[in-house]
């Protein structure tokens, strides 16, 4: 069968290719307009010192791997994932002897002129394991060990990748658990999950003693509203008390026990720059150090969430064109041809091309859920989901923090972003769905 | 795959789903709700560059330049593109030191940052500059010469009445509504600032686009919104160069105005403060510096005295104070008085200089006399004026009266910063004398003492209210402006014709003559002319002055008014020598320098050896005096130590070393002879 080349594009979801094209395409021809310098273009790309021309170079590569790995049998990767995890692990580790300091990151090898980022390559080894877990035989993730060993494969890694300073490629890993939930997680997960996320987003929004009583009313309605019941289950009383204590808890202990200690303050600084606010640091515990690293985050961030709101808010609805916008022309957006792409778009193309990027990477998402589904294979149809959360997750956290609605975490936009490993990881993540998808026939394990 | 576990992926969709909706609806709330960040945007990348055209010259009534536009450069640095480059060549060009270049170098940063080039050295010097040009090839791009328009004053005269340009300040930005913007050039004084709107021209605009560290890219839309610079407009002024250059050389090394007016318009012929400046002082790189040394001088050589002196005008009065008399009244030209050197008609006796009998036997006498009694005596028939009934009703009409001259009001001249001098109003007697006073109790006021206080300028205009006969037009240097236009308002004001009194021609020649006696045959001997007939006054006014917290009598201010010729009168003039001693002594002889020299147009070889001896008197008060020494002292160690500071670098040619004392001597020169005057040596 492999022997045909006719053969090789058998099964291939050629839409997904498409759009896939089209965002690499469109991250090129961002990254030309937010770097572009009146220089010769022929010789920019020729001579390679350009980003634009770097980042054609990083597709040509992508390219290469993608077609090697429709070449690929789609065996060979549910053979090898545990051996690919292991491999990852391995590499996440070494990266603590091995590394370069750039930028602050902790997260990367160097390889004379080449550079690379173990912890965004990690994530399809991470996606690879745990789709083999889940889809071996005797496995119910309503079951406690299942769980446990689940969460352990995600986790592992992400903490590997918190302790190299790089918490917003640790916080992708945490997108896998909607492929647990999408296997049978229990749905309590999902409801308490949300409700943490909301109750901390109010710790942040309401002051601590307003959100307390308002708290204690909540439950005093709940207890009102439902007296019946609770006169017939006494129970019921101490489940909402204790749901109360809960939260009240939460908000109370938990949430400043977790910014003080386990965050470290500049970003807890990031997250409070979100919704406005400073981060009322406590002086006694702080260290110089950390004050003075706190003030340049603070500056830092709100300037570039600043400069790159102004970006997108002056696109308007058409936007200005490309190679018209001012603000990603002349820098005033920093990080914009790698986390702030997304500017140039905003910039550029206004309301209207920031919609048609949207529905672009939504339709890619819908599009792989809807292969997810039609995979007669758990095993693909646990990795597509992984693909899926992934590409959501990068896409919501990296478009939101351009618009100043999540704080600033610095993911990359999914191939767009410049950036080699993360065009490698994204493309190589989507083909091996591609392959996987072209065989769905089979049954893999 | 359970049932449950299929239904999940819908609410996986859901939660994508919800999750790009807030992204959309955040995206439509930044890029279609709200322009805000359409004009952040514009802000951060659009710069708005003014252009400022060339300033307006001024010309004299000749038509020559007395304030122009001369080109200086400045040697700008780029803190970015030093690297590699011969500082030590530039340091040894401009003859500093490595730690002053690095100072400066700092200074620049913080000032500009470092990606925005700033001067280094402002307004070089002729050599400097030469030197610098040749070279500039071996500094670049680190470092490179800017041209800059500056003012020039060719003359070097004028400085008071010309003014300075000079650097908005915040009040001024906050008052225009950011019309101007930092480190804009305004005028400040003097013509600059009233005739600013005229002289700065219509500034143009030029949008650029700058980057992030705010260097310029390039156009703004191919300069769709630019507007280009139109040249402010020249003005024409009644000035005489060459009098204003005499005037100010007789106010050398003395304390005083003289104004001169042309009694027909109204227009200033030379107004000059003493002591004056250099007003190119006032331009290029050393303003602040000299700004300073100006603004400690004692003698204030800031300030013009000529439009803000308030001195009391003693005798001068007198003229008008015999036209109220005769306009009310309450004499008649043949009105007499038996004068014998003293006024008695009020508790305190008043003296008089002369004490033959007849000398007062009319007014025509009275006035060519001077006589304090006679004066007195009329002043207080003014007053006590029975048309009136009260004292207070009779002096409030001579106040008004004394308005309408122009004493005690703003005349409104085209300076900014006049000042009114003082006519009392009935309130302050009321108050000082718990409102029970007469005639006598301010009968000073008839012989222009007391609390009475005019300006020089103020007085130059009572000597063309009477050359006139009556009326008089006020007092202004502009004559036109170049290329007029409709919305040109500024010099309508000077066309009215300010009529003061209604007293016949006749009358006015009774005065007019007496006048001429003063100096004919008068106290004022000293000014006559031959062939010219002057109408003077002379005045000797005594003031006090608070020296170390104590009011003290201060030797008397020496005034001296008049107009020439008497039958067609040209010139009317005031002139005022702070502390001069008698009105006849030098504010005489120098008024009739002036005379003669408009009248004219040259001063004969024995009239110029006057002005040599008049500009060589000293007459400042001591105490004046020695704080000014004390200051130049201060500054000669000043510039000893910047002078051996620089030979260190680089010896100069001994020829050509000044020494800290002829700078300080070509410092107070101030009204230097132009080159193509009539030298007399």
């Amino acid at each position: 069968m492999k022997n045909n080349s006719f053969e090789i594009s058998k099964g291939v979801d050629w839409t997904l290719v498409l759009v896939y094209v089209i965002l690499v395409m469109t991250g090129i021809t961002s990254i030309f307009a937010a770097t572009y310098r009146d220089e010769n273009i022929l010789n920019g790309f020729l001579s390679l010192t350009t980003d634009y021309s770097r980042q054609s170079l990083y597709f040509l590569i992508s390219a290469v791997l993608a077609i090697f790995i429709l070449l690929t049998d789609s065996k060979f990767y549910t053979a090898t994932a545990n051996i690919f995890y292991v491999f990852g692990i391995i590499l996440l580790i070494l990266v603590f002897p091995f590394h370069t300091d750039v930028k602050g990151t902790k997260s990367i090898i160097r390889f004379s002129s080449f550079q690379l980022q173990p912890a965004e390559l990690c994530k399809i080894f991470v996606n690879l394991a745990l789709a083999k877990y889940l889809s071996s035989r005797d496995i119910a993730l309503s079951k406690l060990k299942t769980m446990l060993i689940a969460a352990s494969l995600v986790l592992i890694p992400a903490i590997l990748t918190i302790m190299q300073s790089e918490t917003g490629l640790a916080l992708v890993y945490f997108s896998f658990f909607l492929v647990m939930y999408r296997e049978g997680l229990p749905s309590a997960f999902l409801s308490i999950g949300f409700s943490i996320a909301v109750l901390v987003v109010l710790t942040l929004l309401i002051d601590q003693n307003i959100l307390a009583v308002g708290l204690t009313l909540l439950a005093g309605l709940v207890l009102f509203l439902f007296k019946r019941q609770i006169s017939r289950r006494k129970s019921l009383f101490f489940v909402v008390f204790a749901i109360w204590a809960f939260c009240v808890g939460v908000q109370r202990f938990a949430v400043p026990y977790f910014f003080n200690h386990v965050l470290k303050p500049y970003q807890v600084q990031r997250i409070y720059s979100t919704v406005g606010k400073d981060f009322q640091v406590d002086t006694k515990t702080i260290s110089e150090e950390d004050l003075k690293k706190i003030e340049e985050k603070k500056k830092a961030g709100n300037y570039n969430v600043k400069q790159s709101k102004i970006a997108i808010g002056s696109g308007g609805f058409f936007g200005k064109g490309l190679l018209k916008g001012t603000q990603t022309r002349y820098d005033f957006v920093p990080e914009q041809r790698t986390d702030f792409i997304f500017c140039t778009i905003g910039e550029g193309y206004g309301f209207m091309g920031s919609l048609l990027l949207l529905g672009l990477y939504l339709f890619m998402i819908f599009r792989v859920i809807r292969i997810a589904e039609r995979q007669r294979s758990s095993f693909s149809r646990c990795y597509a989901y992984g693909v899926a959360s992934v590409l959501f997750f990068h896409v919501f956290i990296n478009v939101g923090m351009t618009i100043g609605i999540v704080p600033v975490i610095g993911i990359p936009l999914p191939f767009m972003s410049y950036g080699g490993t993360a065009q490698i990881t994204f493309t190589v993540l989507l083909f091996i769905l591609i392959r996987l998808d072209a065989d769905r026939q089979m049954i893999l394990r | 795959m359970s049932a449950a576990n299929q239904s999940r992926q819908n609410v996986i969709r859901l939660i994508i789903g919800i999750s790009f909706s807030i992204l959309i609806v955040r995206l439509l709330f930044l890029q279609l709700a709200s322009s805000k960040y359409d004009l952040l945007a514009i802000d951060n990348a659009v710069s708005k560059k003014v252009i400022f055209p060339e300033r307006g010259i001024v010309f004299d009534r000749k038509g020559r330049s007395i304030l122009e536009n001369t080109q200086t450069y400045d040697l700008m640095i780029l803190p970015t593109q030093l690297k590699g480059l011969d500082t030590q060549g530039v340091c040894t060009i401009l003859k500093i030191d490595m730690p002053e270049f690095k100072d400066r170098l700092l200074t620049a940063i913080i000032k500009n940052g470092r990606y925005r080039p700033s001067i280094f050295e402002a307004s070089l010097s002729t050599e400097t500059f030469v030197q610098l040009q040749e070279n500039i090839y071996r500094f670049e791009p680190g470092f490179f010469l800017q041209e800059r328009p500056i003012r020039s004053y060719p003359y070097k005269a004028a400085a008071q009445v010309l003014g300075y340009v000079g650097e908005v300040d915040s009040n001024v930005l906050r008052r225009t509504n950011y019309f101007y913007q930092i480190g804009d050039y305004m005028g400040l004084s003097g013509l600059e600032r009233f005739y600013e709107p005229i002289l700065m021209g219509q500034r143009g605009v030029r949008y650029q686009v700058k980057d992030n560290k705010n260097r310029i890219v390039g156009p703004y839309e191919q300069g769709r919104f630019d507007s280009i610079a139109i040249a402010g407009r020249n003005l024409r002024t009644f000035m005489d160069i060459d009098l204003q250059v005499l005037a100010e050389r007789l106010l050398k090394n003395k304390l005083g105005a003289i104004v001169a007016i042309e009694p027909k318009t109204g227009g200033i012929l030379a107004l000059a403060s003493g002591p004056t400046y250099d007003p190119n002082q006032l331009t290029g790189s050393q303003r602040r510096n000299n700004f300073s040394w100006l603004l400690r001088d004692t003698s204030r050589p800031l300030f013009n005295r000529a439009i803000k002196g308030q001195y009391p005008p003693g005798s001068t009065i007198k003229p008008i104070q015999a036209l109220i008399a005769l306009d009310e009244g309450v004499i008649t030209p043949n009105f007499g008085l038996n004068c014998r050197g003293v006024y008695l008609g009020c508790r305190r006796p008043i003296s008089c200089e002369e004490k033959f009998a007849g000398h007062a036997a009319n007014l025509r006498l009275a006035l060519a006399h001077s006589c304090n009694s006679y004066f007195s005596h009329i002043y207080r028939l003014a007053i006590d004026n029975p048309r009136e009934r009260t004292t207070v009703n009779g002096y409030l009409r001579w106040k008004r009266y004394m308005n309408s001259f122009g004493l005690g009001v703003k005349l409104g001249v085209d300076l900014p910063s006049e000042d009114r001098g003082y006519i009392p109003d009935t309130s302050f007697y009321n108050r000082i004398y718990n409102k029970s006073w007469s005639s006598c109790t301010n009968v000073f006021l008839g012989i222009g003492q007391g609390e009475m206080q005019a300006t020089p300028l103020q007085m130059a205009n009572l000597m063309s209210i009477i050359a006139n006969k009556g009326y008089y037009y006020t007092p202004h240097f502009v004559k036109s402006i170049d290329d007029p236009q409709d919305s040109d308002t500024i010099l309508n004001r000077f066309k009215i014709k300010h009529s003061v009194t209604n007293i016949p021609d006749t009358i006015y020649n009774i005065v007019q003559m007496a006048m001429q006696d003063v100096v004919e045959s008068g106290t004022a001997r000293g000014a006559r002319i031959e062939g010219v007939a002057i109408s003077g006054k002379t005045g000797t006014a005594e003031n006090y002055g608070i020296i170390y917290g104590k009011r003290e009598k201060l030797a008397n201010h020496s005034w001296f008014v008049c107009f020439a010729p008497r039958e067609n009168p040209k010139i009317a003039i005031a002139v005022v020598v702070e502390n001069a001693g008698f009105g006849a002594t030098w504010a005489g002889p120098m008024a009739s320098l002036m005379v003669e020299k408009y009248l004219r147009d040259t001063l004969s070889q024995a009239r110029w050896k006057e002005v040599e001896r008049i500009e060589s008197k000293e007459i400042i008060l001591p105490i004046v005096k020695a704080k000014r020494t004390a200051l130049d002292s201060l500054r000669i160690q000043r510039l000893r130590k910047e002078q051996l500071r620089r030979q260190a670098f680089l010896p100069l040619n001994p020829l050509d070393r000044k020494t800290p004392e002829r700078i300080i001597l070509a410092f107070h020169l101030n009204a230097l002879k132009p080159e193509h005057e009539e030298q007399f040596i």
